[in-house]
Protein backbone atom coordinates (compact mmCIF):
# COMPACT_ATOMS: atom_id res chain seq x y z
CA UNK A 1 0.00 0.00 0.00
CA UNK A 2 1.10 3.20 -0.97
CA UNK A 3 2.16 5.51 1.95
CA UNK A 4 0.47 8.59 0.00
CA UNK A 5 -2.10 8.43 -2.72
CA UNK A 6 -4.50 11.42 -4.19
CA UNK A 7 -7.58 10.01 -6.11
CA UNK A 8 -8.92 12.60 -8.39
CA UNK A 9 -7.93 15.29 -5.94
CA UNK A 10 -9.43 18.31 -7.11
CA UNK A 11 -8.30 21.85 -5.85
CA UNK A 12 -10.01 25.51 -5.53
CA UNK A 13 -8.44 28.88 -4.75
CA UNK A 14 -12.03 30.63 -4.32
CA UNK A 15 -14.03 29.89 -7.61
CA UNK A 16 -10.68 29.17 -9.20
CA UNK A 17 -9.76 25.18 -9.98
CA UNK A 18 -6.13 25.14 -9.88
CA UNK A 19 -5.90 21.03 -9.69
CA UNK A 20 -8.56 18.65 -11.97
CA UNK A 21 -8.62 15.10 -10.81
CA UNK A 22 -5.25 14.28 -10.03
CA UNK A 23 -3.88 10.73 -9.08
CA UNK A 24 0.10 10.46 -7.70
CA UNK A 25 1.10 7.30 -5.52
CA UNK A 26 3.65 7.64 -3.40
CA UNK A 27 5.51 4.10 -1.72
CA UNK A 28 7.13 4.24 1.31
CA UNK A 29 11.14 4.83 1.10
CA UNK A 30 10.20 6.67 -2.51
CA UNK A 31 11.73 9.83 -3.98
CA UNK A 32 9.53 11.12 -6.54
CA UNK A 33 9.30 14.73 -8.42
CA UNK A 34 6.62 16.80 -9.89
CA UNK A 35 7.41 18.96 -12.67
CA UNK A 36 5.93 21.60 -14.62
CA UNK A 37 5.69 25.28 -15.50
CA UNK A 38 4.82 28.00 -13.98
CA UNK A 39 1.21 27.48 -12.53
CA UNK A 40 1.23 24.10 -13.25
CA UNK A 41 -0.41 23.41 -9.79
CA UNK A 42 2.90 22.00 -8.76
CA UNK A 43 2.71 24.07 -5.54
CA UNK A 44 -0.95 23.51 -4.91
CA UNK A 45 -0.57 19.77 -5.10
CA UNK A 46 2.30 19.86 -2.30
CA UNK A 47 -0.42 22.35 -0.16
CA UNK A 48 -3.06 20.25 -0.35
CA UNK A 49 -0.94 17.25 0.79
CA UNK A 50 0.18 19.71 3.13
CA UNK A 51 -3.18 20.51 4.57
CA UNK A 52 -3.16 24.43 3.62
CA UNK A 53 -5.53 23.91 1.14
CA UNK A 54 -9.07 22.35 2.23
CA UNK A 55 -10.07 19.46 0.10
CA UNK A 56 -12.66 16.44 0.85
CA UNK A 57 -11.37 14.03 2.75
CA UNK A 58 -11.18 10.87 0.29
CA UNK A 59 -9.13 12.78 -1.88
CA UNK A 60 -5.72 12.19 -0.29
CA UNK A 61 -4.92 9.61 1.70
CA UNK A 62 -1.94 9.34 3.85
CA UNK A 63 -0.85 6.10 5.82
CA UNK A 64 -4.62 4.36 4.89
CA UNK A 65 -6.60 7.20 6.41
CA UNK A 66 -7.78 9.65 4.39
CA UNK A 67 -6.46 13.21 5.64
CA UNK A 68 -8.13 16.10 2.75
CA UNK A 69 -9.73 18.06 5.75
CA UNK A 70 -7.04 17.70 8.70
CA UNK A 71 -5.01 20.92 9.31
CA UNK A 72 -1.55 21.73 8.77
CA UNK A 73 -0.42 21.14 12.61
CA UNK A 74 -2.32 18.36 12.75
CA UNK A 75 -0.79 16.56 9.64
CA UNK A 76 2.78 16.90 11.09
CA UNK A 77 2.07 15.30 14.05
CA UNK A 78 1.34 12.14 11.48
CA UNK A 79 4.72 13.22 10.16
CA UNK A 80 3.98 14.84 7.11
CA UNK A 81 6.16 18.20 6.74
CA UNK A 82 7.05 20.58 4.21
CA UNK A 83 10.04 22.98 3.16
CA UNK A 84 7.94 25.77 1.57
CA UNK A 85 8.41 27.92 -1.39
CA UNK A 86 10.77 30.73 -0.76
CA UNK A 87 11.78 28.67 2.49
CA UNK A 88 9.98 31.26 4.89
CA UNK A 89 11.70 31.02 7.91
CA UNK A 90 10.80 32.87 11.11
CA UNK A 91 12.32 36.26 10.28
CA UNK A 92 12.30 37.46 14.23
CA UNK A 93 13.91 34.44 15.65
CA UNK A 94 17.90 32.66 15.08
CA UNK A 95 18.88 30.10 13.13
CA UNK A 96 18.80 27.69 15.72
CA UNK A 97 15.25 29.06 17.30
CA UNK A 98 14.17 28.03 13.65
CA UNK A 99 15.25 25.23 13.37
CA UNK A 100 14.13 24.37 17.48
CA UNK A 101 11.01 24.87 16.42
CA UNK A 102 11.22 22.39 13.73
CA UNK A 103 10.86 19.92 16.92
CA UNK A 104 7.44 21.82 18.53
CA UNK A 105 5.71 18.36 17.88
CA UNK A 106 8.52 16.37 19.53
CA UNK A 107 8.13 13.20 16.87
CA UNK A 108 10.22 10.66 17.87
CA UNK A 109 13.08 10.10 15.15
CA UNK A 110 16.29 9.72 13.50
CA UNK A 111 16.79 13.55 13.47
CA UNK A 112 17.89 16.25 16.24
CA UNK A 113 20.12 19.46 16.24
CA UNK A 114 22.96 17.40 16.23
CA UNK A 115 22.29 15.83 13.33
CA UNK A 116 20.97 18.89 11.62
CA UNK A 117 24.48 20.82 12.24
CA UNK A 118 26.07 17.52 10.80
CA UNK A 119 24.05 17.19 7.57
CA UNK A 120 24.45 21.27 6.91
CA UNK A 121 27.78 22.16 9.17
CA UNK A 122 27.50 25.68 8.05
CA UNK A 123 24.50 26.11 10.01
CA UNK A 124 26.41 25.50 13.41
CA UNK A 125 28.35 28.67 12.82
CA UNK A 126 25.80 30.67 12.39
CA UNK A 127 23.23 29.72 14.29
CA UNK A 128 23.07 32.50 16.64
CA UNK A 129 21.91 34.74 13.36
CA UNK A 130 19.15 36.16 13.12
CA UNK A 131 17.43 34.10 10.31
CA UNK A 132 17.40 37.00 7.38
CA UNK A 133 21.13 37.53 8.04
CA UNK A 134 21.72 34.41 5.83
CA UNK A 135 22.42 33.49 2.21
CA UNK A 136 19.71 32.17 0.11
CA UNK A 137 21.38 28.71 -0.08
CA UNK A 138 21.92 29.35 3.78
CA UNK A 139 18.34 30.01 4.38
CA UNK A 140 17.16 26.92 2.29
CA UNK A 141 19.51 24.62 4.37
CA UNK A 142 18.32 26.03 7.41
CA UNK A 143 14.33 25.41 5.92
CA UNK A 144 15.08 22.00 5.20
CA UNK A 145 16.48 20.92 8.35
CA UNK A 146 13.51 22.89 10.50
CA UNK A 147 11.35 20.68 8.57
CA UNK A 148 13.64 17.41 9.16
CA UNK A 149 13.16 18.47 12.91
CA UNK A 150 9.75 17.77 12.47
CA UNK A 151 10.92 13.96 11.94
CA UNK A 152 8.91 13.48 8.75
CA UNK A 153 7.63 9.80 6.99
CA UNK A 154 6.57 12.32 4.29
CA UNK A 155 8.74 15.26 3.21
CA UNK A 156 7.43 17.85 0.96
CA UNK A 157 10.08 20.45 -0.95
CA UNK A 158 8.87 23.02 -2.96
CA UNK A 159 11.55 24.32 -5.03
CA UNK A 160 14.49 23.90 -3.68
CA UNK A 161 16.36 25.88 -5.91
CA UNK A 162 14.26 29.03 -6.40
CA UNK A 163 16.98 31.48 -6.64
CA UNK A 164 19.79 29.99 -5.98
CA UNK A 165 23.12 29.52 -7.58
CA UNK A 166 23.50 25.84 -9.74
CA UNK A 167 26.59 25.15 -7.11
CA UNK A 168 24.53 25.72 -3.82
CA UNK A 169 21.50 23.91 -5.73
CA UNK A 170 24.01 20.97 -6.10
CA UNK A 171 24.88 21.35 -2.81
CA UNK A 172 21.06 21.20 -1.47
CA UNK A 173 20.67 18.10 -3.92
CA UNK A 174 23.65 16.08 -2.38
CA UNK A 175 22.01 16.26 1.35
CA UNK A 176 19.16 15.04 0.09
CA UNK A 177 20.44 11.46 -0.43
CA UNK A 178 21.65 11.71 3.68
CA UNK A 179 17.59 12.33 4.15
CA UNK A 180 16.07 9.51 2.38
CA UNK A 181 18.37 6.80 3.46
CA UNK A 182 16.75 7.48 6.80
CA UNK A 183 13.66 5.96 5.33
CA UNK A 184 12.01 9.42 4.53
CA UNK A 185 9.29 9.29 1.81
CA UNK A 186 9.95 12.80 0.04
CA UNK A 187 8.64 14.44 -3.17
CA UNK A 188 10.19 17.49 -4.69
CA UNK A 189 8.75 19.97 -6.76
CA UNK A 190 10.84 21.12 -9.09
CA UNK A 191 10.48 23.62 -12.64
CA UNK A 192 14.51 22.44 -13.12
CA UNK A 193 13.53 19.20 -14.86
CA UNK A 194 17.04 17.66 -14.89
CA UNK A 195 17.88 17.97 -11.59
CA UNK A 196 14.50 16.56 -10.33
CA UNK A 197 14.42 13.45 -12.96
CA UNK A 198 18.20 13.12 -11.50
CA UNK A 199 17.05 13.26 -7.40
CA UNK A 200 13.96 10.73 -8.15
CA UNK A 201 13.23 7.94 -8.98
CA UNK A 202 9.53 8.55 -10.89
CA UNK A 203 7.94 11.96 -11.76
CA UNK A 204 4.66 13.35 -12.72
CA UNK A 205 4.89 16.42 -15.01
CA UNK A 206 1.84 18.81 -14.55
CA UNK A 207 0.59 21.09 -16.82
CA UNK A 208 -2.36 23.19 -16.19
CA UNK A 209 -4.09 21.39 -13.20
CA UNK A 210 -4.01 18.07 -14.40
CA UNK A 211 -1.19 15.06 -15.30
CA UNK A 212 0.29 15.27 -18.34
CA UNK A 213 2.88 12.76 -18.00
CA UNK A 214 4.35 10.21 -15.71
CA UNK A 215 7.38 8.22 -16.39
CA UNK A 216 9.93 6.34 -14.35
CA UNK A 217 13.44 7.77 -14.63
CA UNK A 218 14.99 5.33 -16.71
CA UNK A 219 12.03 5.30 -19.20
CA UNK A 220 11.08 8.50 -20.34
CA UNK A 221 11.67 10.14 -23.49
CA UNK A 222 12.85 13.42 -23.51
CA UNK A 223 10.04 15.00 -25.87
CA UNK A 224 7.51 13.88 -24.36
CA UNK A 225 8.61 15.74 -21.56
CA UNK A 226 8.92 18.80 -23.48
CA UNK A 227 5.60 18.20 -24.68
CA UNK A 228 3.87 17.45 -21.50
CA UNK A 229 5.56 20.66 -20.16
CA UNK A 230 4.52 23.29 -22.39
CA UNK A 231 1.47 21.43 -23.62
CA UNK A 232 2.40 21.42 -27.34
CA UNK B 1 13.93 68.52 45.39
CA UNK B 2 9.74 68.68 45.08
CA UNK B 3 10.90 68.14 41.29
CA UNK B 4 12.79 64.78 42.03
CA UNK B 5 9.71 63.99 43.84
CA UNK B 6 7.38 64.58 41.03
CA UNK B 7 9.77 62.53 38.52
CA UNK B 8 9.23 59.75 40.78
CA UNK B 9 5.68 59.82 41.35
CA UNK B 10 5.20 59.87 37.96
CA UNK B 11 7.34 57.02 37.13
CA UNK B 12 5.50 55.07 39.50
CA UNK B 13 2.26 56.02 37.67
CA UNK B 14 4.19 55.07 35.11
CA UNK B 15 4.51 51.36 36.25
CA UNK B 16 0.67 51.13 36.70
CA UNK B 17 0.23 52.46 32.81
CA UNK B 18 2.68 50.02 31.53
CA UNK B 19 0.81 46.99 33.32
CA UNK B 20 -2.11 48.52 31.38
CA UNK B 21 -0.41 48.22 28.32
CA UNK B 22 0.73 44.75 28.66
CA UNK B 23 -2.13 42.60 27.41
CA UNK B 24 -2.65 45.22 24.47
CA UNK B 25 0.95 45.28 23.48
CA UNK B 26 0.68 41.36 23.82
CA UNK B 27 -2.65 41.29 21.44
CA UNK B 28 -0.95 42.99 18.60
CA UNK B 29 2.15 42.12 19.02
CA UNK B 30 1.23 38.12 18.17
CA UNK B 31 -2.46 37.72 16.39
CA UNK B 32 -1.92 41.83 15.15
CA UNK B 33 -5.28 42.65 17.04
CA UNK B 34 -6.33 46.02 18.29
CA UNK B 35 -8.30 45.40 20.81
CA UNK B 36 -10.89 48.07 21.54
CA UNK B 37 -12.31 46.34 24.54
CA UNK B 38 -9.10 46.60 26.57
CA UNK B 39 -9.62 48.98 28.78
CA UNK B 40 -13.16 48.29 29.61
CA UNK B 41 -11.96 44.74 29.92
CA UNK B 42 -9.47 46.34 32.52
CA UNK B 43 -12.51 47.54 34.58
CA UNK B 44 -14.25 44.07 33.88
CA UNK B 45 -11.45 42.46 35.44
CA UNK B 46 -11.87 44.79 38.81
CA UNK B 47 -15.66 44.02 38.85
CA UNK B 48 -14.79 39.77 38.90
CA UNK B 49 -11.95 41.14 41.70
CA UNK B 50 -15.04 43.02 43.58
CA UNK B 51 -17.08 39.69 43.10
CA UNK B 52 -14.58 37.33 44.30
CA UNK B 53 -13.35 39.87 47.49
CA UNK B 54 -17.45 40.02 48.09
CA UNK B 55 -17.80 36.26 48.18
CA UNK B 56 -14.89 34.68 49.52
CA UNK B 57 -13.60 37.95 51.94
CA UNK B 58 -10.29 37.76 50.81
CA UNK B 59 -8.40 40.26 51.08
CA UNK B 60 -8.05 41.34 46.66
CA UNK B 61 -4.00 40.22 46.92
CA UNK B 62 -4.77 37.10 48.58
CA UNK B 63 -8.12 36.78 45.62
CA UNK B 64 -5.48 36.88 43.16
CA UNK B 65 -5.62 33.44 43.29
CA UNK B 66 -8.88 33.36 41.98
CA UNK B 67 -9.25 36.48 39.84
CA UNK B 68 -6.13 35.36 37.87
CA UNK B 69 -7.07 32.16 36.98
CA UNK B 70 -10.50 33.30 36.01
CA UNK B 71 -9.69 35.91 33.80
CA UNK B 72 -7.41 33.30 32.00
CA UNK B 73 -10.15 30.88 30.89
CA UNK B 74 -12.11 34.01 30.14
CA UNK B 75 -9.28 35.19 27.73
CA UNK B 76 -8.63 31.70 26.54
CA UNK B 77 -12.43 31.56 25.79
CA UNK B 78 -12.89 34.90 24.33
CA UNK B 79 -10.16 34.26 21.62
CA UNK B 80 -11.37 30.85 21.14
CA UNK B 81 -14.69 31.67 20.73
CA UNK B 82 -15.06 34.52 18.98
CA UNK B 83 -12.10 36.88 18.14
CA UNK B 84 -9.77 34.26 16.23
CA UNK B 85 -12.94 34.16 14.53
CA UNK B 86 -12.28 37.54 13.12
CA UNK B 87 -9.11 37.43 12.20
CA UNK B 88 -9.16 36.41 9.01
CA UNK B 89 -11.11 38.87 6.90
CA UNK B 90 -8.39 42.07 7.81
CA UNK B 91 -8.40 45.00 10.17
CA UNK B 92 -11.70 46.04 10.31
CA UNK B 93 -13.43 43.03 11.91
CA UNK B 94 -11.26 42.38 14.73
CA UNK B 95 -12.19 46.65 15.45
CA UNK B 96 -15.75 45.84 14.87
CA UNK B 97 -16.24 43.26 17.12
CA UNK B 98 -13.85 44.35 20.23
CA UNK B 99 -15.73 47.88 20.14
CA UNK B 100 -19.29 45.89 20.26
CA UNK B 101 -17.40 44.10 23.25
CA UNK B 102 -16.85 47.39 24.74
CA UNK B 103 -20.20 48.46 24.33
CA UNK B 104 -21.37 45.04 25.81
CA UNK B 105 -19.36 45.09 28.62
CA UNK B 106 -19.78 49.25 29.46
CA UNK B 107 -23.50 48.57 29.36
CA UNK B 108 -23.73 45.33 31.11
CA UNK B 109 -21.91 46.36 34.04
CA UNK B 110 -24.01 49.60 34.80
CA UNK B 111 -26.89 47.33 34.37
CA UNK B 112 -25.67 44.54 37.02
CA UNK B 113 -24.15 47.40 39.28
CA UNK B 114 -25.20 50.90 37.85
CA UNK B 115 -22.96 53.78 38.04
CA UNK B 116 -21.84 54.05 41.43
CA UNK B 117 -18.19 53.69 42.14
CA UNK B 118 -16.11 51.24 44.00
CA UNK B 119 -13.02 50.28 44.82
CA UNK B 120 -11.40 47.28 46.71
CA UNK B 121 -9.48 47.80 49.93
CA UNK B 122 -6.37 47.12 51.17
CA UNK B 123 -6.43 48.35 54.28
CA UNK B 124 -2.82 50.20 55.88
CA UNK B 125 -0.83 49.59 53.40
CA UNK B 126 -2.63 51.81 51.03
CA UNK B 127 -1.30 54.68 52.65
CA UNK B 128 2.19 53.62 54.26
CA UNK B 129 5.07 55.28 52.79
CA UNK B 130 8.58 55.60 53.02
CA UNK B 131 10.91 58.20 53.61
CA UNK B 132 13.51 58.98 51.68
CA UNK B 133 16.64 60.75 52.61
CA UNK B 134 15.74 64.74 51.29
CA UNK B 135 12.30 64.41 53.03
CA UNK B 136 11.21 62.55 49.92
CA UNK B 137 7.70 60.23 50.70
CA UNK B 138 7.40 57.57 48.70
CA UNK B 139 3.93 55.44 48.85
CA UNK B 140 4.71 51.76 49.61
CA UNK B 141 1.60 50.76 47.26
CA UNK B 142 2.77 52.34 44.12
CA UNK B 143 6.30 50.85 44.85
CA UNK B 144 4.80 47.24 44.68
CA UNK B 145 2.75 48.42 41.57
CA UNK B 146 5.82 49.26 40.02
CA UNK B 147 7.76 46.74 41.07
CA UNK B 148 4.92 44.26 40.09
CA UNK B 149 5.05 45.75 36.48
CA UNK B 150 8.81 45.11 36.39
CA UNK B 151 8.39 41.52 37.39
CA UNK B 152 6.04 41.05 35.00
CA UNK B 153 7.50 42.58 31.86
CA UNK B 154 10.81 40.67 33.04
CA UNK B 155 9.16 37.42 33.72
CA UNK B 156 7.24 37.63 29.96
CA UNK B 157 10.68 38.23 28.39
CA UNK B 158 12.03 35.42 29.54
CA UNK B 159 8.38 33.46 28.53
CA UNK B 160 9.33 34.72 24.93
CA UNK B 161 13.48 34.41 24.69
CA UNK B 162 13.53 31.03 26.78
CA UNK B 163 10.80 29.09 26.25
CA UNK B 164 9.85 26.88 23.42
CA UNK B 165 5.96 28.53 23.98
CA UNK B 166 7.66 31.80 23.70
CA UNK B 167 9.46 31.00 20.19
CA UNK B 168 6.47 29.48 19.11
CA UNK B 169 4.57 32.51 19.97
CA UNK B 170 6.92 34.39 18.12
CA UNK B 171 6.85 32.67 15.31
CA UNK B 172 3.27 32.53 14.57
CA UNK B 173 3.62 36.47 14.86
CA UNK B 174 6.05 36.50 12.08
CA UNK B 175 3.86 34.37 9.80
CA UNK B 176 1.02 32.09 11.16
CA UNK B 177 0.54 29.73 8.17
CA UNK B 178 4.19 28.55 8.19
CA UNK B 179 4.12 28.09 11.84
CA UNK B 180 1.03 25.60 10.96
CA UNK B 181 3.21 23.78 8.97
CA UNK B 182 5.57 22.93 11.84
CA UNK B 183 2.31 21.78 14.14
CA UNK B 184 1.58 24.98 15.79
CA UNK B 185 -1.87 25.12 16.52
CA UNK B 186 -2.40 28.90 15.27
CA UNK B 187 -5.99 28.97 16.79
CA UNK B 188 -4.90 26.93 20.72
CA UNK B 189 -1.73 29.93 20.32
CA UNK B 190 -3.59 32.86 19.67
CA UNK B 191 -6.34 31.75 22.68
CA UNK B 192 -3.12 31.15 25.38
CA UNK B 193 -2.02 34.68 24.21
CA UNK B 194 -4.96 36.23 24.81
CA UNK B 195 -5.60 34.27 28.10
CA UNK B 196 -2.07 35.44 29.24
CA UNK B 197 -2.51 38.93 28.22
CA UNK B 198 -6.05 38.82 30.66
CA UNK B 199 -4.35 37.45 33.52
CA UNK B 200 -1.37 40.45 33.24
CA UNK B 201 -5.08 42.67 32.49
CA UNK B 202 -6.40 41.37 35.75
CA UNK B 203 -3.14 41.85 37.77
CA UNK B 204 -3.33 45.36 36.52
CA UNK B 205 -7.11 45.99 37.30
CA UNK B 206 -6.71 44.98 40.76
CA UNK B 207 -4.27 47.03 41.24
CA UNK B 208 -5.51 50.13 40.02
CA UNK B 209 -8.80 49.77 41.70
CA UNK B 210 -6.76 49.46 44.90
CA UNK B 211 -5.45 52.71 44.15
CA UNK B 212 -8.09 54.72 42.22
CA UNK B 213 -12.29 54.08 41.97
CA UNK B 214 -13.92 52.93 39.30
CA UNK B 215 -17.22 52.58 37.82
CA UNK B 216 -18.14 50.79 34.29
CA UNK B 217 -17.61 54.23 32.36
CA UNK B 218 -14.27 54.17 33.36
CA UNK B 219 -12.88 51.81 30.43
CA UNK B 220 -12.18 53.57 27.35
CA UNK B 221 -9.53 56.58 29.07
CA UNK B 222 -7.53 53.62 30.63
CA UNK B 223 -7.53 52.29 26.92
CA UNK B 224 -6.09 55.22 25.25
CA UNK B 225 -3.42 55.16 28.28
CA UNK B 226 -3.14 52.13 26.99
CA UNK B 227 -2.59 52.73 23.54
CA UNK B 228 -0.12 56.10 23.86
CA UNK B 229 2.07 53.55 26.62
CA UNK B 230 2.23 50.89 23.58
CA UNK B 231 2.75 53.57 21.27
CA UNK B 232 5.47 55.60 22.82
CA UNK B 233 7.34 52.43 23.63
CA UNK B 234 7.72 51.05 20.16
CA UNK B 235 4.88 48.41 18.55
CA UNK B 236 5.85 44.89 19.96
CA UNK B 237 8.29 45.90 22.54
CA UNK B 238 7.73 44.88 26.06
CA UNK B 239 10.60 46.95 27.91
CA UNK B 240 9.48 49.88 25.39
CA UNK B 241 6.02 49.25 26.75
CA UNK B 242 6.65 49.91 30.24
CA UNK B 243 9.27 53.20 29.23
CA UNK B 244 6.11 54.60 27.14
CA UNK B 245 4.46 53.97 30.84
CA UNK B 246 7.00 56.09 32.29
CA UNK B 247 6.87 59.05 29.74
CA UNK B 248 3.38 59.09 30.41
CA UNK B 249 3.21 58.99 34.11
CA UNK B 250 5.99 61.71 33.98
CA UNK B 251 4.58 63.74 32.07
CA UNK B 252 0.89 63.85 33.93
CA UNK B 253 2.95 64.47 37.20
CA UNK B 254 4.77 67.14 35.63
CA UNK B 255 1.59 68.70 34.42
CA UNK B 256 -0.42 68.21 37.47
CA UNK B 257 2.48 70.00 39.37
CA UNK B 258 1.98 72.95 37.05
CA UNK B 259 -1.88 73.22 37.19
CA UNK B 260 -4.19 70.28 38.44
CA UNK B 261 -6.19 70.74 35.04
CA UNK B 262 -2.85 69.54 32.88
CA UNK B 263 -2.50 66.21 33.93
CA UNK B 264 -4.49 64.06 32.15
CA UNK B 265 -3.45 66.82 28.65
CA UNK B 266 0.07 66.77 29.41
CA UNK B 267 0.08 62.80 29.07
CA UNK B 268 -1.62 63.48 25.91
CA UNK B 269 0.57 66.37 24.22
CA UNK B 270 3.74 64.34 25.10
CA UNK B 271 2.65 61.61 23.55
CA UNK B 272 1.50 64.27 20.62
CA UNK B 273 4.99 64.76 20.87
CA UNK B 274 6.89 61.92 20.87
CA UNK B 275 4.89 60.79 17.70
CA UNK B 276 5.89 63.63 15.73
CA UNK B 277 9.66 62.89 16.99
CA UNK B 278 9.50 59.17 16.69
CA UNK B 279 6.64 58.27 14.77
CA UNK B 280 7.35 54.37 15.54
CA UNK B 281 8.17 55.02 19.03
CA UNK B 282 11.20 55.21 21.56
CA UNK B 283 12.05 51.52 20.85
CA UNK B 284 10.25 49.86 17.78
CA UNK B 285 11.24 45.84 17.20
CA UNK B 286 14.06 46.11 14.54
CA UNK B 287 13.74 43.97 11.99
CA UNK B 288 15.19 42.64 8.68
Amino acid sequence: MSLLSTQGLSAFYGDFQALFGIDVSVEEGETIAIIGANGAGKSTFLRAVAGALATRPEMVEYDGQPIGQRTPHELVRLGIAMVPEGRRLFPSLTVEENLALGGYCSRPGPWSLERVYALFPALKELRNLPAPSLSGGQQQMAAIGRALMCNPRLLLCDELSLGLAPVVIQNIYDCLGAITAEGTTVIIVEQDINRAIEASSRFYCFQEGRIGLTATKEGFDREAITAAYFGL
Amino acid sequence: MEWINILVQGCLLGGLYGLFAIGLSLSFGIMRLVNIAHGDLIVLSAYVALIVVEFTGLDPISGLLVILPTMFLFGYALQRGLLNFTLEGGLLPPLLVTFGISVIIQNGLLLGFGAYTHRLKLGAIETQSIVFPGDMAVGVFPLITFGVAVLSIGGLQLLFYKTTLGRAFRAVSDDADTAELLGINKRHLFALAMAIAMAFTALAAVLFAIRTNFDPGAGPIRLILAFEAVIIGGLGNMWGTLVGGIVLGIAQAVGAALSPTWQILAGHLAFIVILIIRPSGLFPRTRD
